[in-house]
């Protein structure tokens, strides 16, 4: 019989550009602020998972915290890499080998538009020299199609970062913390159509750490315990039309978002009516339209309707992105995905402040997706 | 000067007539480009070379407005850069190829259009060649420029 999971610990190194301060020390503060949250110390961590991109071991945070020796795995898994952190670090403690331990992102980028060597993600190196390998054109060509398919208005895009602007204004832990108008926004250059620069998140810097424990031991720490009900990844099947891609088939398949977000409903044994707050990838304001209906929240098109009305707003019917997301946030990828449970798990608490979703929300839904093709949900419960 | 194609086995050159090489899988017949070893839905390895088709219709598209990162970007920067359109072209009944468009206008290009395959220039070499790559343009070429 598999344990359950409760997290009782969230801690944050606010998101945003930090000077001298390496990706390590933030990784250490989140941390910190995590322990002190669960009122547990660095000794009593069993184990840990550290996601990040640009740092190459995460667990060098030990010689911040204390070497005590405990097992530290270090994961990488591309804009998904906190969802594999999360999902290790739960699965550890369901499995029985331990019981208490801490799952950490942390990250430190340049400014400007993620690249690499094409070849490190099987593409051939002319696709680099030819200018395709770009994660924001793929994002720019999936909104275009969808809008096209589905009767989406580039208003519609302009009012999702509007929202997640004016929500990071209310974020006194996030990168962008001023609020946009739908004007300025479309006003701002054009990236890859029809996607504006003010559309788009930024690569930034951040960490984020949440502690775990078995649920039956979690009413030692806390009397608002927060239980992990389900976490899943999933990578793209063929058919999925993915980044960075120089060929398709012709069939097509949902992506990976969707086979994620499945299995997490099914293994929650809940549906998308039952969350009361959610937080999507939105890499831009067009990926938050679409993964509101690949995660089961509307039907393709029905956006343009809830967005109009209001509905994605922080008092709205589906409240997304309530912190701003990543574009008020930026993307720390190491860090992300465990920004979005920090941000879940003070909603479920109650303890969200100017942007406390109403009504004692019970029920919270995380989603990540990224490069080359992998996604991570998580479903989390009062 | 000569022109030269910016990788090998991409297309065939020289030619009046290039076609895009890609490849086929012999046991279920799946088709790749570019050329692959092995079969992306069964995982056999033998995989044919296979011309595709020189039309198809435009599925995806977006525009390139901004030079991306040098690299591994090997195109013109800076003042030289000029924005390209970027989308999947669906040759029917093989594959959706993601390419260079001829054009870059968003008033011009529309999901379905007609689109045919172009050998275009993309930079010059330190010995002076013109390098040459694949793109797509629209069919008739009458609609190109139209939304000035």
């Amino acid at each position: 019989m598999a344990n359950d999971v409760a997290i009782i610990g969230v801690g944050l190194h606010p998101f945003g550009r930090f000077p001298g301060v390496t990706g390590i020390d933030m990784g250490a503060v989140a941390i910190r602020r995590a322990l002190a949250d669960a009122g547990v110390e660095w000794r009593d961590v069993q184990f840990a998972f550290g996601g990040s991109y640009e740092v190459d071991n995460p667990d060098a945070v030990v010689a911040l915290l204390g070497l005590t020796g405990i097992p530290f795995t270090d994961v990488y898994n591309g804009c998904a890499t906190a969802a594999s952190a999360l999902t290790l670090a739960a699965n550890t403690i369901r499995l029985g080998e331990y019981d208490l331990g801490v799952a950490v992102g942390m990250d430190k980028h340049l400014p400007g538009a993620f690249s690499a060597d094409p070849r490190l993600y099987a593409c051939p190196s002319w696709y680099g020299e030819l200018g395709h390998f770009l994660t924001t054109k793929f994002f720019g060509m999936k909104i275009n199609k969808y809008m096209h398919d589905h009767g989406i208005s580039r208003e519609t895009l302009a009012r999702v970062a509007a929202k997640n602007y004016r929500n990071g204004a209310r974020n006194p832990n996030a990168f962008r913390r001023k609020a946009l108008s739908e004007e300025e926004i479309l006003a701002s250059p054009v990236l890859n159509w029809p996607l504006t620069q003010y559309m788009f998140c930024s690569p930034d810097e951040g960490a984020a750490a949440v502690v775990l424990c078995r649920a039956d031991q979690a009413h030692r720490y806390t009397d608002t315990p927060i239980y992990l009900r389900a976490t899943t990844v999933r990578t793209r099947r063929l058919g999925a039309f993915e980044v960075h891609s120089p060929w398709l088939p012709i069939e097509e398949t949902p992506g990976p978002t969707v086979d994620a977000s499945r299995a997490a409903f099914e293994t929650a044994g809940i549906g998308p009516d039952d969350v009361d707050v959610i937080q999507l990838q939105d890499t831009d304001a067009g990926a938050e339209v679409i993964h509101l209906a690949e995660n089961g929240f509307c039907a393709d098109g029905e956006q343009e309707a809830l967005v109009a009305r209001g509905e994605l707003e922080i008092d709205g019917r589906l409240p997304v992105n309530t912190d701003g997301g990543l574009t008020a946030n930026g993307e720390p990828i190491g860090a992300s995905g465990l920004r979005q449970v920090h941000e879940v798990v003070l909603q479920l608490r109650g303890q969200a402040g100017d942007r406390q979703v109403p009504g004692n929300p019970s029920v919270g839904y995380t989603q990540l997706y990224g490069a080359p093709g992998t996604a991570g949900v998580s479903i989390l419960s009062t | 000067m000569a022109r030269v194609p910016v990788a090998d086995a991409l297309f065939t050159w020289p030619s009046d007539d290039p076609q895009l090489i890609g490849s086929r899988c012999t046991s279920c017949g799946i088709v790749t480009f570019p050329v692959q070893e092995s079969c992306p839905r069964c995982a056999f390895t033998d995989m044919e070379e296979h011309l595709l088709p020189r039309r198809g219709r435009l599925w995806a598209w977006t525009t390139q407005s901004f030079p991306p990162p040098s690299p591994p970007y090997g195109g013109p920067t800076g003042d030289a850069f000029v924005p390209y359109g970027i989308g999947y072209v669906e040759l029917p009944g093989e594959v959706k190829v993601e390419s260079r468009l001829t054009e870059a206008d968003p008033a011009v290009l529309r999901d379905g259009m007609e689109m045919e395959l172009a050998i275009v220039p993309f930079r010059t070499d330190d010995e002076g060649n013109e390098v040459v790559t694949f793109a797509f343009a629209p069919v008739g070429g009458a609609a190109s420029g139209g939304g000035a």
